[in-house]
């Protein structure tokens, strides 16, 4: 080896990792930049009012999207009534139980669903249930999203569950445990972060559809105490104030942006908190 | 059967390797044993992954209350021939076991045989420790008898510490009961994972290389503790160390190729194999 060269390699080494950690770089810029321009033009909105009144008519200054806030709540209730345990009990057949080539069928069936535009989803509900209810609905809009999630959260069920080593569940078994406990208490309690991680991302995902709420919950401007009438949601009343010709509507909007991007980063942050694991982590 | 014939149960016209005759009587090489003897008593038991037959006829019975040790070369079926006493295989699709197998005269794959209660009458070691990483010290040993629907505290706390004193490792947790299971040391998490076999109360034991990814010190802790055990239960064990072999088992089975060649006491397996294959593997001529 030619020392002469060092130098030079030595050079393309550092040259390499500047690269690369520019790249990683890249991934937390835009958060850092959407942040940055929500709270920027959105920030002015965010009052007290703001979490508390309904929408005022264009004009009149004030109002909230009180409505809308707790409306996205409930639309994200209905769609994790459906999604979770449908998702997680089906990620759990496709990982510990079924057979392979039927797994294969229902694995490429998920994977198609999950690429499918979310347009398309709120098309087929708004065929399948608006139209024989005859009018848009706070349940058909918790259905889109709900059925939106199965795919999504049986997927990241598997793979995360497949990811727990195999010498647990033989451990378990060997103990005189009956399958069901075995993955029940001891592969999915060892699953349960990247579990919830899923569940979480699916519905963060959820929170910020937009195109299937269209179609579906539709959105208004007053509380709706009835599921079968419509309801609002933050980001059809974001996509609304947005396409306005009103400043003080655009204000709002990016005030409702920046809401629903804090309430889906403070679920994230609360949920990984809680389920901690004290056993695998240094305190 | 009135006598233990172990020779007979390995018909020589099945082995492929040649050796001389036995000429001596079977009686002479295993003491007389009765079927009350037996934990296990295994009769012609061949495992199958696909078509592939990875065990072929295995004949032997081990005996209550002693330390059996397998040995052979890598991929002579001893591992698949240990999983076979509590139905591990069933968790392997493919897997196909033929042949008989009784554990204290009751059939483990007889039509009544349910393998979870199977399973908790013949507990498993395996090589590498597994302890749960999401459960702390004590909740690994209480985990079976819990998830077994024992459910009064108390019997959960003083079966814990009674494995625990097995295993020979009360005196280093005792004060740190509730620490993760991970944090104790390689040595240490194979016998708490000995703990959570015993904790079930287990009338056999299977140990699959146990002491093989350990270094001598804590090796000799399990060998200790497997002399310890035998007093109450029975001890079948896997082992690439032949030293070990010899130091801990009272009976040694030696398979190759999926077969069992010989099975003796031990000191005849290490000091007069019947059989030329035998001799060259203890030996060390191969393998």
């Amino acid at each position: 080896m030619k020392a002469a060269r060092y130098p030079w390699r030595k050079f393309k080494d550092r040259l390499m990792q500047l690269v690369m950690g520019g790249c990683a770089m890249l991934v937390i810029a835009p958060l850092g930049l959407v942040f940055f321009h929500l709270v920027k033009s959105g920030i002015s909105a965010v009052n007290w009012q703001f979490f508390t009144h309904l929408p005022k008519p264009v004009g009149e200054a004030g109002g909230g999207m009180a409505n809308a806030i707790i409306g996205s709540l409930v639309l994200l209730g209905e769609a994790a009534l459906l999604g979770v345990p449908v998702g997680v009990l089906g990620g759990v057949y496709l990982s510990e139980y079924g057979s392979n080539r039927l797994n294969f069928w229902i694995r490429f069936s998920a994977d198609i669903l999950n690429g499918v535009p979310s347009i398309i989803w709120g098309i087929v509900v708004y065929a399948l249930v608006v139209i024989p209810m005859k009018g848009f609905s706070a349940l058909a809009g918790g259905l889109v999203l709900g059925l939106m999630m199965i795919p999504l959260i049986m997927r990241t069920t598997e793979e995360v569950l497949i990811l727990v080593p195999n010498c647990y569940r033989e451990a378990g078994t060997a103990l005189g445990i009956s399958q069901w406990r075995v993955v029940v208490q001891i592969v999915m309690r060892t699953a349960l972060r990247g579990t919830v991680t899923g569940i979480l991302l699916a519905l963060a995902r959820m929170a910020g559809e937009t195109a299937p709420l269209l179609f579906t919950a539709f959105g208004n401007r007053f509380w709706t105490h009835d599921l079968t009438n419509p309801i609002a949601a933050l980001p059809l009343q974001i996509f609304t104030y947005a396409i306005s010709p009103y400043d003080d509507w655009h204000r709002q909007a990016w005030a409702g942006a920046l809401v629903l991007l804090l309430m889906v980063t403070a679920v994230n942050v609360g949920v990984r908190v809680l389920t901690r694991d004290r056993m695998t982590e240094d305190p | 059967m009135t006598t233990a014939t172990i020779e007979k149960s390995v018909p020589r016209k099945r082995l492929a390797i040649n050796s001389p005759a036995i000429t001596a009587p079977a009686a002479s090489r295993l003491e007389a044993l009765t079927p009350s003897d037996w934990a296990l008593d295994v009769r012609d038991l061949s495992v199958y992954f696909g078509t592939n037959r990875v065990l072929k006829d295995v004949s032997l019975q081990v005996r209550n209350r002693s330390v059996t040790a397998i040995i052979g070369p890598s991929g002579c079926g001893k591992s698949t021939f240990l999983r076979a006493m509590n139905r591990m295989h069933d968790l392997v699709p493919e897997a196909r076991v033929t042949g008989a197998v009784r554990l204290f005269g009751s059939s483990i794959y007889g039509p009544e045989a349910d393998a979870v209660a199977v399973r908790r009458r013949v507990g498993m070691v395996f090589q590498k420790s597994n302890p749960f990483p999401t459960l702390s010290i004590v909740d690994n040993v209480k985990v079976g008898p819990r998830l077994g629907g024992v459910r009064q505290r108390s019997v959960l706390d003083e079966r814990a510490e009674r494995s625990l004193r097995l295993a020979a490792l009360w005196d280093e947790v005792k004060d740190r009961l509730n620490a993760p299971a991970v944090s104790l040391s390689g040595g240490q998490q194979q016998r708490l994972c000995i703990a959570r076999a015993l904790a079930v109360e287990p009338e056999v034991l299977l140990m699959d290389e146990p002491a093989s990814a350990l270094d001598p010190i804590a090796t000799a802790r399990i060998e200790e503790l497997i002399l310890n055990l035998k007093k109450d239960l029975t001890i079948v064990i896997v082992t690439h160390n032949l030293q070990q072999a010899a130091r801990i088992s009272d009976y040694t089975a030696f398979f190759y190729l999926g077969e069992l060649v010989e099975y003796d006491t031990t000191s005849k397996i290490f000091t007069g194999p019947a059989r030329q294959k035998t001799e060259d593997y203890v030996t060390g001529r191969f393998g």
